[in-house]
């Protein structure tokens, strides 16, 4: 059984203009144990399926589905309640900016620590060993000391290092990585997705890697979404994705990236073309996958 | 004959961190002499991570900032602003693009103010040739006439970048200043903006300084490369001989750990994966 399992969701927000379809159709599918990349420019709706799966629309969205299991829990029946049990345990989620998503009022063990208390209710010696636990597993080097730093004592990388410790606290079944790489330089982005691609092996997570980066793409991911303007175009395994891209939106992609470049112009993408495979490759996509 | 625009000899930049009531002065040397030169027509990329003294150059190259000591040269002048006030024509010759085309134009400023402005500022042209000359310059770029009253909010990033690059433009730069000028855009807009700078390269012969940490944009719009760490050049070289040759231990780790997006290197990895 797959871990999570998502048919045909669709995200509208209101806007003064109408609804807005931000996610049209999308079908997406994640076993244990695997790691799935989605890629796509802004505005492809990647970041926001994947809010929608956590629960972490504003209350103007509209998010409706086929189907939405996540192990074997129907995400569209549950409370509220019981929603926010299971996000941050069993399916956790790591942001793009660390240093905005960690509150700079707080030190770093208060922040690892809360989510021990709240999911697991540790007593306070349990969760600062758990806590120390996890610093030293996402390599951060004095762990016990750096249990007392503020954000703002700790560079881009380790901010996104004790993301990381807080997403794992809870030996999530689910990680869902929001373009965790994007602020940090290559040197740093290497060693974070070394580390989030060993953790993910060590504990037998799923992984889902939202990103526009198609090197992170290619150091990662063992399956591929392409989504674009909410649109799924194509799903493929990381390596036929790469050599054989069946959607022109892919290949246009790939042949935009400077490592291919073969003139001295790079090819771009034509907007309308794309608009019009959307639609077509986007309809047998509506009949549930067999 | 080939016409040196841009050189700098030894450029060093401190900056004096003041004592506040917890904390004693020190220094910080952010760019600790570097020298390099740039031909007409051609363009220098500096690499390197944040923190390493690469955008306080571009603020030295620009006229932004003095260095603290050391030498600059542009289109064979000495320039040094610390002991000087800048004149317009000086002023014209180097221009700049920044990384972020959401924060770099004014949100009440309509595009075609926008463009006008550098002509008003430092030439004495009437209204109506600047206004021509922004039309021209907008088309140029790849926008429309009819963007010429529009507010920046309503365009794009990419848009944005092109409006950016078309205010660097109106003065008749020698030399643009290029600080990631496509780190905030898409694949597919940055794609079209470094052809545009492409273009714009050749029509003009313009001299790019083009700052970047993206290694693949680097190789493939740079005639030299400067390897920036710590403030310092630890290699500086044409393209083709620091890409295939690195020297310095940092180059190394950089490229190592440069993601690769093709097919043998994705291959390479799932092996390794099958194995362990």
């Amino acid at each position: 059984m797959a871990l999570l399992e998502i048919e045909n969701l669709v995200v509208e927000f209101e806007t003064a203009t109408g609804m807005f379809r931000a996610v049209d159709g999308v079908s997406i599918k994640v076993d244990k144990r695997e790691v799935l990349a989605i890629v796509g420019e802004s505005g492809s709706g990647k970041s926001v399926s994947m809010l929608a799966v956590m629960g972490l629309l504003p209350w103007t969205a509209k998010v409706t589905a086929d189907r939405m299991m996540f192990d074997g829990t129907d995400l569209m029946k549950l409370t509220p309640k019981e929603r926010r049990r299971l996000v941050g345990k069993d399916m956790a989620m790591i942001f793009q900016e660390p240093m905005a998503s960690l509150n700079p009022c707080f030190t770093v063990g208060f922040q690892i620590e809360e989510v021990l208390k709240v999911h697991m209710g540790m007593d306070r010696a349990q969760r600062r060993a758990r806590a120390i636990e996890l610093l030293t597993l996402v390599g951060i080097a004095e762990p016990a000391e750096r249990l007392g730093s503020y954000p703002h004592q700790m560079s881009g990388g380790q901010c996104q290092r004790v993301m990381i410790a807080i997403a794992i606290a809870c030996n999530p079944k689910l990680l869902i990585a929001d373009e965790p790489t994007t602020a940090l330089d290559v040197t740093i982005q290497k060693q974070i997705l070394d580390l989030l691609v060993r953790l993910q092996s060590e504990y037998g997570m799923g992984l889902i890697m939202i990103t526009h980066n198609m090197g992170v793409v290619a150091e990662t991911a063992d399956r591929v979404i392409v989504q674009y303007k909410g649109r799924k175009m194509e799903e493929a395994d990381v390596l036929s994705l790469f050599e054989t891209p069946q959607s022109s939106y892919t290949r246009a992609l790939l042949a935009a990236l400077p490592d291919n470049a073969t003139g001295d112009r790079l090819p771009t993408i034509d907007g309308f073309l794309l608009e019009a495979e959307a639609v077509a490759v986007n309809t047998p996509m509506m009949e549930p996958p067999l | 004959m080939s016409q040196t625009v841009l050189q700098a000899k030894d450029i060093v930049r401190d900056y004096h961190v003041g004592g506040g009531l917890f904390s004693t002065a020190r220094t910080i040397h952010a760019v600790k002499g570097v020298s390099f030169s740039v031909e007409k027509g051609k363009t220098l990329a500096i690499v390197g991570e944040s923190g390493c003294g690469k955008s306080t150059l571009a603020r030295i190259v620009t006229l932004i900032d003095p260095a603290t000591s050391g030498d600059l040269f542009i289109d064979g002048n000495k320039i040094d602003i610390a002991r000087q006030s800048l004149t317009p024509e000086m002023r014209r010759k180097v221009q700049i693009v920044f990384q972020n085309p959401y924060g770099s134009l004014n949100p009440r400023q309509k595009i075609g103010d926008v463009l006008g402005e550098p002509l008003k500022i430092n030439t004495d042209v009437p209204a109506d040739e600047r206004r021509e000359r922004a039309m021209a310059m907008l088309q140029k770029v790849g926008l429309q006439p009819e963007h010429y009253h529009r507010y920046p909010h309503m365009f794009s990033g990419g848009q944005r970048q092109r409006i950016a690059i078309a205010r660097a433009l109106m003065l008749n730069p020698s030399l643009l200043v290029l600080d990631e000028p496509v780190s905030a855009l898409d694949l597919s807009v940055q794609a079209q903006v470094l052809n545009l700078l492409a273009d714009l390269q050749d029509e003009f012969q313009l001299t790019y300084v083009f700052i970047s940490h993206d290694l693949s944009v680097v190789r493939y719009i740079a005639d030299d490369v400067m390897v920036m760490y710590y403030g310092e050049a630890v290699e500086y070289g044409s393209r083709d001989a620091v890409f295939s040759d690195p020297q310095h231990s940092y180059t190394k780790t950089l490229f190592a750990a440069t993601p690769r997006a093709d097919v043998e290197s994705i291959k390479a990895r799932l092996a390794k994966k099958a194995a362990a």
